[in-house]
């Protein structure tokens, strides 16, 4: 075998004309993204942190320290998607009068489909899993989640699939064809080169920790509730995780088989979205949206949950309508299946199949807005405290109904054939996740974090943070509605008409507004840290919170509860306090809990390198490390000591140490 | 009050702007009826929006923590109010059943396979009168438009008489694009293999943008067409100046042109070859090539057995050269000679009726 | 207006209700519940492959169709081993509730038989077609088919794979709850591909065969 033969063998069509080294924006980022790493690393390592991060984060199986590890890859994630916003705001406010802008449609195409991908897959999803892990166990009583092992792995399956969409940016390209890659045009005919691959990769790696989780937290949530907690006492925050985890097993298996179909048509040469041997590309798009429209669902139910919690915590009142708000949430669910088609009504449909999915769009309103009034009138006649996440709720109340309001616009067939497709539809759906998804995670991020760290979020800026998203969110996208009606299509490269500019300027200094606002975020966090000790909260309950999770200590142990709770009421924790039952502080028994284990991390590092084998067609390392992830598989099911038991008296010490925390508190 | 500002602010802006916003002051009926959808459904939802709006923003205001007038009402129990409950979700469905009937008439009305019926509010089309068809293919970045009637065809320029009803047949060559002109009638995919239609009319002369308004690869932004709305007499002299063009559309032209290019520049063409648009809807431009159409009507009968797997080909090495295509072609299933059965039916060489 | 109040809102301490539980509390064992949801998740990928071969399925592209290559008795044959796989595993089961480690084994074992004997008759099918140019390119009909009946001998491969890492590990450690455990979700799993099978070759092979 002479030479060329054996780098085909081992490296597929992965060659060093695949570092983009003539793209000076690319290598810049590179150059940085390599310091900043290399940078961490070294101070990781000057600290000799490696052995602390591994064995207690990496291979930890805590639902709380993986589900802070998911908030902190959303968070991470969301400055490269972001920067993509940004530099796509920046490329349409220059395009104009014949000036191409700085990135050519080769780069730029490659930046709205990753934009679209990472918001979507490695920023809002991991945030909102990452809120479920943290708070649903909590919330129920439980110790953990069902499968902690599993819990583990699927994160770990987010990363490697989060990394192969970093590597795209270094090595080779990302997919150039719209975040849901419609064929032909992602067809191998059309797209031959690496990017749609590393598309279909990164998202089957991460769609399996995604479907997995949505397992693990609907066996935890039927399984594991406390003792009393009946299906209509659970706090309305796990009502609406549950009815998304449900809708994560129902639509992600979808996702996986027509990804799994188009990647049978680039790599083996099927004909299943071709335009020729009968194939047909209607499949696909009705197929991907099958997922996709409850994916626009799974991410926003949690957020909904969210504000029910933080309404009632800041208004102290008891949620209005708990009962009409459940069966609200579980008609969004089911109602969420029966809507697809609303995406593609332009593309031939008959007049009665494009009504028929107008008409169940409209009706998704209807559970929507009873929400929104159940969250008013919880504010009614309550005493509502303005703290950071009920800033967020109620600048969220007003954000997100002109959001329904623009959907509802869309969802008319016939207003869609105008709109669709325009600028409209982008200012709209940015206005319903940003200001319905994104503003809720944070509003949970301000909520929660004292839970998780034990002290509180800067106020100062936290409301700048809030400000510079919420006016920032309308400088940039109110203008893209007025270019909709300008008749402005979505992905343009660059524009003839001058008249247009403005309006793109506009929408930049909005875009520059809500980095202000990301910023903010950030300096909140290190100035948080700071100030630790003058924002430590030591009762555990710093917002004199309603559910369990204001039980238990803050940061809680890692058992949670020292007692299992016994629910009397929906709102447990408040009815506890009211009822003065008091803190169990005897009698102390040992508490079985699982161990770590380094399986998913590992199981997950042949994932990543067998995803990008695969893209570069390097098939002999493909095939290794399928054999490998399987073989680890099977060794790590011969390991069945899984768990250990935390012996009373360190259960009795940890509690002690609160006892006397708390005493010294008041 | 700052978001209440926030609010209103973008959308005076939006209300100044309405003069060159194309979408609310269009010139085809169709797209004005469309508009009308647009303006009825926005004001119906904003019965709803309004008070909630008002009610969001009084209600955060009023019982503001630090406002102690309002403590005498605190009631940290009250969480059920039958009435209120029925309200909260009987309001918006009523607002859902007017928009759903909505919906649903004006779907059927204005949909775009349904020839118009009128060419502007109140002038009802003269019965038996014919529209003008144009076909439309979405190419690898521009436009074809070919005139059946008037045996022209163009790129990236169309024309068509004011208030004359248009059939627009339209359809693809690789990849998915939207066929737009924002001011005459809302959007329609244009795709391969598949035909879709558009009935519009316009009613104002003048040179309008056409556009494609699916994203579809590198030249998608330059991938725009003018849409010419002429008098009878100036549009007659438009399909004239076509026709005097000389240009020849033949089939391998159409293979040339077919291939992916940028910012073409308009183009004439004065005779088409014949069936031309059938062909590439069929996807049956070469000659060696099986049209979708028959090898539907063959399919319904079963396929061609177990020989057929082997009737794979693709165009000759001569032919490629001809027009141009360097690569070794992709392969498709060949066209089959159609052999006469005894009471003159056409048949497919396994003997089945075709 | 007509309020209600689910508390009285003056706050009673009850001796005798308990906040916390003095015993120490076993939530359920969710093994079996998460692996039937992951089970119906898996449902739905086949789901959509039936959906796609009910599309696609006609469209031979003026190739061959399913009455053209389907030799139905070797479908019956195979469809006869899955089916007989399904019983055995039954029998292992009861076996195993027995508590009867080594006929539970050798039943597993027979199960394992059936289901290799299954995918190589299959893997016959398969090579004959593509040697007959009926390959998974050939049209969207074929692929669809190759992709559906492949992927449901993909899950049978796994299958047999965890079987035999299962015979390996009642070996070694006997039927422990957690080996019993595992033993009832790979029943789950094999008795769910019996199911879609049966949905294959009604849908696929039978109906396919039809004029």
């Amino acid at each position: 075998m002479n030479m060329p033969d054996l780098a085909k063998l081992i490296f597929g069509r992965l060659t060093l004309e695949a570092i983009p080294y003539h793209e000076p924006i690319l290598i810049g980022t590179f150059v940085a993204v390599a310091i900043g790493g290399l940078a961490l690393l070294a101070l990781i390592t000057k600290h000799k942190l490696w052995g602390y991060l591994w064995r207690e984060w990496f291979t930890s199986i805590d639902h709380k320290k993986i589900g802070i590890m998911y908030v902190v890859l959303g968070i991470v994630m969301l400055l490269r998607g972001f920067s993509d916003a940004l530099l796509m705001r920046a490329q349409q406010a220059v395009a104009f009068n014949g000036n191409p802008g700085f990135l050519p449609p080769h780069h730029y195409d490659q930046i709205f489909t990753a934009h679209g991908v990472i918001m979507i897959f490695f920023v809002a999803m991991p945030l909102v899993t990452g809120l479920m892990n943290y708070v649903v166990p909590l919330q129920i009583g439980a110790r953990d989640v069902a499968f902690p092992f599993l819990n583990n792995f699927s994160f770990w399956m987010t990363v490697a699939g989060s990394m192969l969409v970093m590597a795209s940016l270094f090595v080779g390209e990302f997919a150039r064809t719209g975040w849901l890659a419609y064929p032909p045009l992602s067809g191998l005919a059309q797209s031959p080169d690496v990017g749609v691959d590393y598309y279909i990769w990164s998202l089957q790696v991460a769609g399996v920790g995604t479907t997995l989780s949505g397992i693990n937290l609907i066996a935890t949530i039927v399984k594991m509730r406390a003792p009393g907690m009946s299906m209509m006492k659970m706090p309305i925050f796990t009502w609406t995780s549950l009815c998304t985890n449900v809708l994560i097993v129902a639509a992600f298996p979808v996702l996986t088989a027509v990804l799994v179909l188009l990647s049978l048509d680039r790599y083996v040469g099927t004909n299943f979205f071709t335009n020729d041997f009968g194939g047909n590309a209607m499949m696909y798009v009705n197929l991907i949206w099958i997922w996709g429209h409850p994916e626009v669902y799974i991410l926003v139910l949690p957020v909904f949950g969210v504000f029910s919690e933080v309404t009632s915590t800041f208004s102290r009142k008891r949620l209005f309508g708990y009962a009409s708000m459940v069966y609200a949430t579980v008609v969004i669910t089911v109602l969420s299946y029966l809507v697809w088609l609303h995406h593609f009504f332009t593309m031939g449909s008959g007049a009665s199949v494009n009504s028929f999915f107008g008409i169940t769009t409209m009706i998704i309103s209807i559970p929507t807005g009873a929400k929104i009034f159940n969250w008013l009138f919880t504010m009614y006649r309550g005493r509502i405290k303005f703290d950071v996440p009920m800033l967020w709720t109620v600048g969220f109340m007003v954000t997100f109904v002109i959001g329904g309001m623009t959907g509802v616009m869309l969802a008319v067939p016939p207003a869609d054939f105008l709109l669709h497709n325009s600028l409209f539809l982008i200012a709209h759906f940015h206005n319903v996740i940003i200001g319905g998804v994104i503003f809720g995670l944070f509003a949970g991020i301000n909520y929660w974090f004292p839970k998780a760290f034990g002290y509180r979020l800067d106020e100062f800026w936290g409301k700048c943070c809030f400000w510079f998203w919420l006016v920032g969110f309308w400088v940039a996208f109110m203008p893209l509605y007025v270019l909709g009606f300008m008749g402005v299509t979505r992905r343009m490269n660059h524009f003839e008409d001058p008249s247009l500019q403005i309006w793109f300027q506009i929408a930049a200094f909005g875009a520059f507004l809500i980095a202000l606002g990301i910023g903010s975020f950030l300096i909140q966090l290190w100035v948080s840290y700071k100030r630790r000790d003058e924002l430590r909260d030591v009762t555990g309950d710093p917002w004199h919170g309603r559910t369990l999770e204001w039980s238990t200590s803050s940061p809680p142990p890692a058992y949670n509860f020292a007692f299992t709770p016994v629910i009397h009421d929906t709102d447990a924790w408040w009815d506890m306090k009211e009822r003065n039952a008091g803190r169990r502080v005897d009698g102390y028994l040992p508490i079985h809990m699982p161990k770590n284990t380094g399986a998913g991390i590992i199981l997950a590092g042949f994932a990543f390198v067998f995803g990008f084998a695969m893209i570069w067609h390097m098939f002999l390392v493909a095939g290794l490390t399928f054999a490998a992830l399987l073989v680890t598989a099977i060794g790590h099911t011969f390991n069945y000591k899984r768990d250990y038991h935390i012996p009373a008296d360190v259960v009795a010490r940890t509690e002690a140490a609160r006892t006397e925390e708390l005493a010294a508190h008041v | 009050m700052k978001m209440l500002r926030g609010l209103l602010i973008p959308a005076l802006a939006l209300l100044l702007s309405g003069c060159d916003a194309v979408l609310l002051s269009p010139s085809g009926d169709i797209a004005r009826q469309q508009r009308d959808l647009i303006v009825i459904s926005v004001v119906l939802m904003l019965i709803v929006i309004i008070p909630v709006i008002y009610m969001i923003v009084a209600f955060a205001w009023k019982y503001r923590e630090s406002n102690k007038a309002a403590h005498a009402e605190y009631d940290p129990d009250w969480n059920h109010s039958t009435v209120l409950e029925l309200l909260i979700w009987s309001a918006p469905l009523l607002i859902i059943i007017a928009l759903g009937a909505i919906t649903w008439t004006s779907t059927h009305k204005l949909d775009p396979y349904r020839p118009v019926e009128q060419i502007s509010q109140g002038r009802a089309v003269v019965p038996g009168s014919k529209p003008l068809v144009v076909e439309v293919v979405a190419l690898d970045w521009k436009w074809l438009f070919l005139y059946p009637e008037q045996g022209i065809a163009t790129v990236n320029e169309m024309a068509a008489p004011v208030d004359r009803p248009i059939e627009f047949h339209i359809t693809a060559s690789s990849v998915m694009n939207a066929f737009f002109v924002p001011s005459l009638a809302g959007m329609i995919y244009a795709m391969p293999g598949m035909e879709t239609k558009l009935n519009a009319v316009m009613n104002k002369p003048g040179d309008f943008e056409g556009i494609s308004a699916n994203y579809s690869g590198a030249g998608f932004s330059d991938m725009h067409f003018r849409f010419h709305s002429l008098s009878d007499a100036d549009f007659d002299a438009w399909v004239a100046k076509a026709r005097a063009s000389g240009g020849q559309l033949g089939r391998e032209d159409y293979l040339k042109l077919e291939q992916p290019s940028e910012k073409e520049p308009v183009r004439y063409y004065g005779t088409v070859a014949p069936g031309l648009y059938n062909a590439i809807l069929n996807r049956c431009v070469e000659a060696n090539r099986m049209c979708m159409s028959d090898m539907m009507a063959l399919d319904a009968q079963g396929g061609q057995g177990v020989v057929g797997a082997y009737n794979v080909t693709s165009l000759d090495a001569a032919t490629r050269a001809r027009v141009g295509l360097a690569d070794a072609g992709k392969r498709y299933v060949g066209a089959l000679c159609v052999a006469s059965g005894a009471g003159g039916q056409r048949l497919t060489p396994a003997g089945r009726p075709l | 207006m007509s309020d209600m109040h689910a508390t009285p809102s003056a706050a009673i301490a009850e001796q005798d209700v308990e906040f916390w539980m003095s015993k120490d509390h076993h939530p359920a064992n969710g093994t079996l519940l998460g692996f039937w949801i992951y089970l119906m998740s898996d449902c739905l990928i086949f789901a959509c492959l039936f959906a796609t071969y009910g599309v696609l399925g006609r469209n031979y592209a003026g190739g061959p169709s399913g009455a053209d290559l389907f030799d139905l008795p070797l479908v019956a044959l195979n469809t006869t081993m899955l089916l007989l796989s399904s019983i055995t595993y039954g029998f292992a089961v009861l076996e195993m509730q027995k508590n009867r480690r080594g006929t539970m084994m050798a039943w597993l074992i027979v199960t394992g038989l059936f289901g290799a004997a299954f995918l190589g008759i299959e893997m016959f099918e398969f090579a004959h077609l593509i040697h007959e140019g009926a390959g998974p390119q050939r049209s969207a009909f074929l692929s669809s088919f190759f992709t559906l009946v492949g992927t449901h001998g993909l899950h049978v491969t796994f299958g047999i794979v965890w079987l035999i890492t299962l015979l390996f590990q009642v070996g070694r450690f006997g039927l422990t709850p957690a080996n019993k455990r595992r033993i009832m979700c790979l029943s789950m799993f094999w008795h769910f591909l019996d199911v879609v099978w049966v949905g294959v070759f009604t849908f696929v092979y039978l109906m396919g065969v039809l004029p």
